[in-house]
């Protein structure tokens, strides 16, 4: 929080899930000087605890209250509990998908064997009226601390930003920015693929520049 | 700094080595069979025990390149021929085994031990026993949750009245054999789970951080949950420990050069499985600094390291998960020595003048 003026407009972020991911990524956008709210799967009282010591400052609240609340929705949900999430409750909103879908640790799952589409395609054509950012995921979330720097700094890492709203994509592209990591923007979910597991991005730190070397070797091939 | 393990949880330390079985080589490379690999753990647990080393776990797992899905028998044959050591799981996959079963081998292993047997109770993050068994690994929460449960209703030592959806209800069922004394130290070991720490401090159950990548510090949040939760749910204070792995030489040159290879070798398998990038020799490097999760060096490099975070970690146990797969035998029994004998009495020493 560097200014009244910053904390007035950044955007609520909404996170649903209090689990691996959910909290480290609260976490971090606290201290980027926006506004969290958290939910577990159900009543705010379960992860009061959680929330207090892994991600002070946040807003412990209802699953569907997060999410109406929220200007960015981060879906940060156990994927196999993603067929049956409610896609009401985040109707309209933009929607960070930070999950990701790798049979050989997840078993498979139906939904997402569709050989057309990435996960974060399957997931927006399930949320058909909220849009859809693929970004985060690529990275380790217990490394989303550690690794943030402030721009400019030779050795920050570069976080891909992949959807078809280019307004949503802009939004969570300063939320990476404003967290610490430089976004490379990628022009739709299509795109995303190259973020997924099994791909040249997945686990792979890297700068901007080398995270382009990837994209301009992946065009080529 | 009013910090130090024993100042922050009152509790000894204390030092341990993990296997999850890893095959081994000879002196010329060649990896040896699975019956070989079994019987040297054997070896390496007795050496353990008379370097003085405080407690040798086995983690369960089913592959071939991990051939220790019996690990608690293996225990018992290191039993039989040790006197001080403690001997544990590391990790027992309670999410598709049976609670009354785990119980009884672990209490059976306590009766052989004369009371050194312990259980680390994991959700499992290698995932190979759920389709063995039989399982669904959707509901590995709910698995966790109930088994876990009805786990610490057993340490009680009392007949048990259960009832879930995991497996057949209990009415006032006596589980034998009966514990001698008190019930064995139970852990449950989180790699990054909020849910499965708060867990640990309801049920009573000792905490062991298992930290495989990145900076050990930025568990030092789970540790502060762990103490909360423990005061939220008034229990008494509970030990800390941290598992992670690494390899000790005579020198930081020798003990990279024995393990980097093997440890290239098996990321670059595990890769394939995890979906993840292939470690460089620059990741490695960071890995093995003083802000990774390695402990890769001579004796007094990994000491300062181990002292470093278990007091950032709130932490008064260390278990140093050993022998990378393709080591050769010889480097994996010296690296058991070095730890006993040098690694060990050093963080006790540097722990010791601080607090």
């Amino acid at each position: 929080m560097t200014s009244p003026t910053s904390t007035i407009t950044l955007p609520r972020i909404g996170i649903l899930g209090a689990g691996h991911v959910g909290p480290a990524i609260g976490r971090v956008a606290i201290e980027a000087g926006y506004p969290v709210s958290i939910a577990g799967s159900g009543d705010p009282a379960k992860i009061a605890l959680i929330t207090q010591i892994l991600v002070p400052g946040a807003k412990a609240d209802w699953p569907a209250q997060v999410a109406a609340e929220a200007d960015i929705v981060i879906l940060a949900i156990p994927l196999h509990k993603f067929s049956t999430f409610d896609p009401s409750l985040v109707a309209g909103k933009v929607v960070v998908d930070l999950m990701n879908y790798w049979a050989p640790i997840d078993g498979t799952q139906q939904l997402f064997e569709d050989p057309r589409y990435g996960s974060s395609e399957i997931i927006q054509r399930h949320l058909s009226g909220s849009r859809v950012v693929k970004s985060f995921n690529h990275a380790g979330y217990h490394e989303i601390e550690a690794e943030r720097r402030p721009a400019g700094s030779p050795d920050r890492l570069a976080l891909g930003v992949a959807g078809d709203d280019r307004e949503a994509v802009e939004l969570v592209a300063a939320l990476v920015e404003n967290i610490g990591y430089d976004a490379v923007l990628l022009d739709s979910l299509h795109e995303g693929r190259i973020l997924e597991p099994g791909g040249p991005v997945f686990g792979a730190s890297l700068t901007k520049e080398q995270f382009a070397q990837v994209l301009t070797e992946k065009t080529a091939a | 700094m009013n910090d130090s393990p024993s100042l922050r949880t009152g509790f000894p330390l204390t030092f341990g080595l993990d296997t999850f079985g890893d095959v081994h080589s000879d002196e010329n490379g060649t990896l040896k069979s699975h019956a070989q690999t079994i019987r040297n753990i054997v070896e390496q647990g007795v050496l353990a025990d008379s370097v003085g080393i405080d407690f040798f776990g086995i983690g369960e797992h089913h592959t071939d390149d991990y051939p220790l899905s019996a690990g608690d028998l293996v225990l018992s044959a290191i039993a039989a021929q040790t006197r001080k050591i403690h001997l544990g799981s590391a990790v027992t996959v309670l999410s598709s085994d049976d609670p009354v079963r785990v119980f009884q081998r672990y209490s059976t292993l306590n009766a052989l031990s004369s009371g050194r047997a312990e259980v680390i109770l994991g959700r499992g993050s290698s995932i190979d026993s759920f389709p063995l068994f039989g399982y669904d690994l959707s509901d590995y929460e709910v698995l966790f949750e109930e088994k876990s449960e009805l786990f610490a209703e057993l340490l009680r030592g009392k007949p048990v009245t259960w009832t879930g959806t995991t497996r057949a209800a209990l009415k006032d069922q006596d589980v034998v054999p009966h514990l001698e004394a008190e019930p064995f130290p139970t852990w449950i070991g989180v790699g990054g789970s909020p849910q499965s720490v708060v867990r640990a401090a309801r049920h009573g159950y000792n905490l062991i951080l298992a930290i495989i990548g990145g900076s050990p510090a930025r568990f030092q949040p789970f540790s502060n949950l762990y103490l909360e939760a423990l005061e939220h749910f008034e229990r008494p204070a509970q030990p800390i420990g941290v598992h992670s792995m690494g390899h000790v030489a005579a020198t930081d040159e020798q003990a990279q050069e024995e393990f980097w290879p093997r440890y290239l070798a098996v990321m670059k398998h595990v890769s394939k499985t995890r979906g993840f990038a292939i470690p460089t020799r620059e990741s490695f490097k960071h890995e093995i600094g003083p802000h990774g999760s390695i402990y890769v060096g001579s004796p007094e490099t990994v000491a300062r390291k181990i002292a470093a975070n278990l007091r950032v970690l709130h932490a008064s146990r260390f278990q140093l998960k050993f022998g990378m797969t393709g080591l050769a035998h010889t480097a994996v029994m010296n690296n058991i020595e070095l730890y006993g004998t040098k690694v060990i009495p050093l963080v006790r020493e540097i722990l010791g003048s601080e607090s």
